[in-house]
């Protein structure tokens, strides 16, 4: 009972915020309602029983990426959004329909998804660290390693495309 | 903790939602900032089915997954945002519909 009344204010948050992020003219207020959409994923993620991705998402992502956007928007001042089209285009018309097709699609694929057959496990074994780090450092290793050296590449591309050219 | 199927369901329709959300602002936000949050999001609404599926098959690869994939996304964060202050450096905007040089 507790459970699902957590459910639903999460859920509803979740894509309220979301709404609000991409409705929102200010960017800054943009940000923040993503940190609280993240927020609310974490929360959804606690609730089917992933603890450890429940904090990574709150560090790695509410606390780590949404700081940097907020740092980008600040430094940049892209508060306000500069207005060169006109408010309502016929292409946002266009995209709400095929968004609405897209989500009923997703929602059929996914009904009959969870329909066939699969039973349900009844626990989840796999949301504590210790099972999870003990996977990633046996049978997932070489991945592991190699992200590492995907966020060395990153950090020095980072780097190379934001420096300053003489 | 009572999850059943249904409100497994239920956590698959959120992500839907979520993804869609996304979507739609990419295709009609034009502020690049705003274009590269909801590129997160859609990220995140993957990354929420990929955990609903994995507890549902009380299988770790899908959890693991979403690990691999938080990572790629701040590498892709920094990137991205790289780009943006270089973006900003050069044209003093990041209206993506004036930044189509590679546009024929």
């Amino acid at each position: 009972m507790l459970n699902s009344i957590l459910f639903w204010v999460l859920s509803v948050v979740s894509i309220a915020s979301a709404i609000g992020l991409i409705t929102s003219k200010n960017a800054v207020y943009s940000v923040l309602l993503a940190v609280l959409n993240f927020f609310c994923i974490a929360g959804l993620y606690l609730s089917l029983q992933a603890e450890f991705l429940a904090i990574t998402q709150i560090i790695v992502y509410a606390g780590a990426i949404m700081v940097l956007f907020l740092f980008v928007v600040m430094l940049l001042n892209l508060g306000n959004e500069t207005p060169t089209a006109p408010k309502y285009h016929p292409a946002k018309g266009i995209a709400f329909i095929l968004g609405l097709a897209f989500f009923a699609e997703l929602v059929i694929a996914f009904r009959s998804f969870v329909n066939e057959g699969h039973q349900l496990a009844g626990q989840f074994d796999f949301g504590k660290v210790e099972p999870l780090g003990e996977l990633l450092m046996r049978d997932y290793l070489f991945p592991f390693e190699m992200v590492s050296v995907v966020l060395l590449a990153a950090l020095m591309g980072a780097m190379v495309i934001a420096r300053k050219h003489n | 903790m009572d999850v059943t199927k249904d409100n497994l369901f239920m956590y698959l329709a959120v992500s839907a939602a979520l993804f869609t959300i996304g979507c739609i602002g990419v295709l009609t936000r034009r502020n690049a900032i705003i274009v590269f949050m909801c590129i997160e999001l859609m990220l995140n609404a993957v990354n929420l089915t990929l955990v609903t599926f994995s507890h549902l098959h009380n299988n770790a690869t899908g959890s693991l997954f979403v690990f691999f994939v938080m990572v790629i996304a701040a590498a892709e964060a920094v990137v991205g945002l790289a780009i943006i202050i270089a973006l900003f450096r050069n044209r003093q905007e990041v209206d993506i519909n004036n930044v189509n040089i590679f546009k024929w």
